[in-house]
This record gives structure tokens, sequence and C-alpha cells, in this order.
């Protein structure tokens, strides 16, 4: 019966996370096309809304090629150990006051362990191909996946210092207040150095030369085709969501009201936690939108750069800082 | 404390991943078309003929990014259990770690005037 109700709830989380996956393509072609004055998609049902089905449908019927030279069962494999950590993470994610799947203890080091899985999945896949693009991309990516991760790890080192816990219901717990008692405010370095190694891990624009469309042509995925390719694609996009989910819930107070602890608190009152998590969540998905549309890529070297003498120092401090702040139990966060 | 049932869906949400990517894959091997072909199975270089094996020599700063992830992951999962417990640890656990992160930080600027 107990796993009838498991099944059950991550039916309700992967389901609408297929659908957001495919709706954030078609955002993300709308939205860039917008902000490049263009209208993107139009043509496929009202106003473009079918495309992401078409897409799909049409990945569906395309041929798979697998390249001679290629390690056959690692080729395959590939794709599967990219989308199956970026899908498990989302079981210790809490959308709502007591909706979670695993309600576990070590809810952070379980998203770190599951984030960094990923990346194993990417190197597999270039070294299968047995193609120069795809090694050099495989090679790119990992490098600096490692070197993002970093300063990921320190960013949470400073979220589990202020919240006390690893769990993640009771990091958003320890955020109650107001929208100044969120972790953003006592840690924005930390945020905005979590953020941008987030979009730096899924290998988005700007930090996307391990696809570098104009130099390696797509990178560790170049010999893929057919529905192995739509598994890579469905994988990064989950990922981002993730990492939109994760910034909303460790830094912005995940399904709290930001009219908290405001005249307007009552008025809102009725509006249910899902809601304010989903907006959260699409904010900063527009974010990652926003940037892929106005920034241009790094160079290699300015990347590794950022990773390892920007953010890693910068992190370091701020949890030195941090720790003089618990102690002096600075108010309103650490009383 | 530590209630191994709360772990169960994970188990199986790692499983249901693995299966979304498997049953993916299945799908597109039924249903897309197969004709293979040594011009197009042959790997991708812009169109040329592929001249040597992909599989070629490397950097080695790769790999010694690679070992210097290792040392800092260790130093992070070292942090992480000390951040859970901090308030509770108080100057002592400061002073602790602030020996800690000197050490790191000596090896840290090593490693920077190096030039890696």
């Amino acid at each position: 019966m107990e796993i009838i109700y498991i099944l059950l709830g991550i039916i309700l989380i992967v389901v609408p996370l297929m659908l957001s996956v495919a709706y954030l393509t078609y955002a993300e072609r709308k939205i860039i096309g917008y902000m490049q004055v263009r209208i993107g998609p139009n043509r496929v049902g009202p106003r473009g809304w079918l495309q992401p089905i078409a897409d799909a449908v049409k990945l569906m019927f395309k041929e798979i090629i697998i390249p001679t030279n290629a390690n056959t069962f690692l080729f395959i494999i590939a794709p599967i150990l990219v989308i199956a950590p970026a899908l498990a993470a989302w079981a210790v994610i809490p959308f709502m006051s007591g909706w979670v799947l695993a309600d576990i203890n070590a809810g952070l080091l379980y998203i770190l362990a599951m984030t960094s899985i990923g990346v194993y999945g990417i190197i597999i896949a270039g070294w299968a191909s047995n193609s120069k693009y795809a090694f050099l991309g495989a090679l790119r990516s990992a490098a600096q996946i490692v070197s993002y991760e970093i300063a990921m790890g320190f960013a949470l080192v400073g979220v589990l210092m202020a919240a006390g816990s690893l769990n993640l219901s009771q990091i958003i717990q320890a955020q109650n207040g107001s929208i100044f008692h969120w972790f953003w405010l006592p840690l924005l370095p930390l945020f905005v150095i979590y953020f941008i190694s987030g979009v730096a891990e899924t290998n988005r624009s700007p930090f996307d030369l391990a696809e570098g469309e104009s130099e390696i042509v797509a990178g560790f995925h170049v010999e893929y085709s057919g529905m192995l390719f739509a598994i890579f694609f469905l994988a990064e996009y989950a990922n981002m969501i993730l990492i939109a989910a994760l910034t909303s819930t460790l830094f912005w107070g995940g399904w709290l009201s930001p009219f908290q602890g405001t005249f307007l608190e009552s008025t809102f009152a009725w509006v249910p936690g899902l809601f304010w998590f989903i907006i959260k969540i699409a904010l900063f998905l527009l974010f990652f939108l926003w940037f892929r549309a106005t920034f241009p890529r790094y160079r290699y070297d300015q990347l590794m750069r950022l990773g390892w003498k920007v953010f890693i120092p910068i992190t370091l401090v701020w949890i030195v800082v941090l720790s003089v702040f618990i102690l002096v139990k600075l108010p309103p966060w650490f009383v | 404390m530590l209630d191994l049932g709360n772990y169960l869906p994970i188990l199986f949400f790692i499983i249901v991943g693995l299966l979304v990517g498997a049953g993916a894959s299945i799908v597109g091997f039924l249903l897309g078309t197969r004709k293979p072909d040594p011009e197009k199975n042959s790997p991708y270089e812009c169109g040329f003929e592929a001249f040597e094996d992909a599989r070629m020599k490397f950097d080695v700063r790769y790999y010694l990014i690679a070992i210097l992830f290792i040392i800092f992951d260790l130093e992070i999962a070292f942090l992480f259990p000390w951040a859970v417990v901090f308030k509770e640890l108080g100057l002592f656990g400061f002073v602790a770690m602030m020996i800690f992160l000197t050490i790191l930080v000596i090896g840290f600027i090593y490693e920077w005037k190096k030039g890696h």
C-alpha cells in the first residue's frame, strides 16, 4: 500500500516536471525571440502552443545513429545516467509545508550527491562517441562542472550554518518571518555565487563552452540523434528547473509567502505555498533565459579564473564573516 | 532518529529515473527509422574524413583541475557537519574551523602562485 502511494507521488512530480520542461523550451524560444525582436515559434497550434509537442513527436521518429567507432553500450547508457539523477534529485524538494516525497535528514547532502553524478554521464557520452568534438566537449564540461561544484559547495555551507540543518523543509522553516528573514539578505554574496555556479553547472550560456555551437558544434552530444539526444535535452532543462527550485528553497524561502509580516499577509493567506514556490522558480528560470539572450560566451581561461580565483575566495571570506555574525547573534537572523 | 523508511521513496525515484531514460531510449529505437550507412555512421568532423583516432592526448591541466577538485571537495565534506552544528559549538568551533581554513587558504595561495 505504501509503495503505491510512493509511486503515485513520484508520478505527481515527474509528469508535471516533464510538462514544465517541454514548455520551458517553448518559453525559452518565445522569450529570447521577443528579446531579439523576433516572435519565435508561431506556426504549430495557436501562437505556437503545440510546438514542444510537435518537437517531441518528431524526435521520437528520428533515426538513432550509433557511430561505427563508438562503444555501443556506453553510448546508449550515457543519456540514462544523465537523466536519472536530474529526476531523482526532486525526491527531497519540499513543494509546500508537508508536501515532500522523502523528508530525510540528509536532504541537502543528497542533492549535492545527485547533482554531482550527472557529470559521469557527460564524460561517458563524450568518451563513448569517439569523436573529436564530443571528446573536447566532455573534457571542458567535466573541468567546468567540478570547478563550479566547489563554489557551489561552499555556498551551501553558508546555508547550513544559517539554518543549522540539512533537511530542506527545516531550512525553509528557518527563514520564516518576512521577506527580509529569507537567507538572500544575510547570504547575499553566497546567493549570487550559488545561482551563477548553477548556470555554469547546467552548461547554460554564458558558460556553454561544453556545447559551444560555434566552435565544437554541440560538444559532448554531437554524435547523438533522435530520442537519445532528446534525453540529454530533457535532463539539461530538468536540471535548470532543479537549480531554480533549489535557489528559491535555500535563499528565497521556498513556499513562504513574500507578504509575510506585512499588512498584506492576511489578504494573501488563502494562496497556497505551492503558488509562491512556482512563482519563484519561474522568476529564476527567466534569469536563465535572460542571461542566454544578453551575455556573450566566456573564454575558457576566463571561466576557470572566475570559478577558482573569484568565487572560491569570496565564498571562503563570507563563511568567516557569517560565523562572526552567528557568534555575535546578529539580529534579526541569528538570534 | 534515523528512519530508513524515509529513504525508500529515494530508491524508487532513482529506479523511476533510470526507467524514464531507458523507456525513452526504447521508444526511440522502436519508432525511429534505421538506415545505417558507412558515411552516416562515421564520426562527425564537419564533412571531412576523420583523419586520426579521437582518443588523443589531452592537456595535463585538465587532470590537475580534477585533483584540485578532490582536495577542495573533501574540505567541503569536512565543513558540512561543522556547519550544521556551528550554532551549538560556539567560540570553540569557530577557532577550530579558522585554524582548518587557514591551512586550506595557505594551500590555495600556493596553488594560485604556481599559476594553474
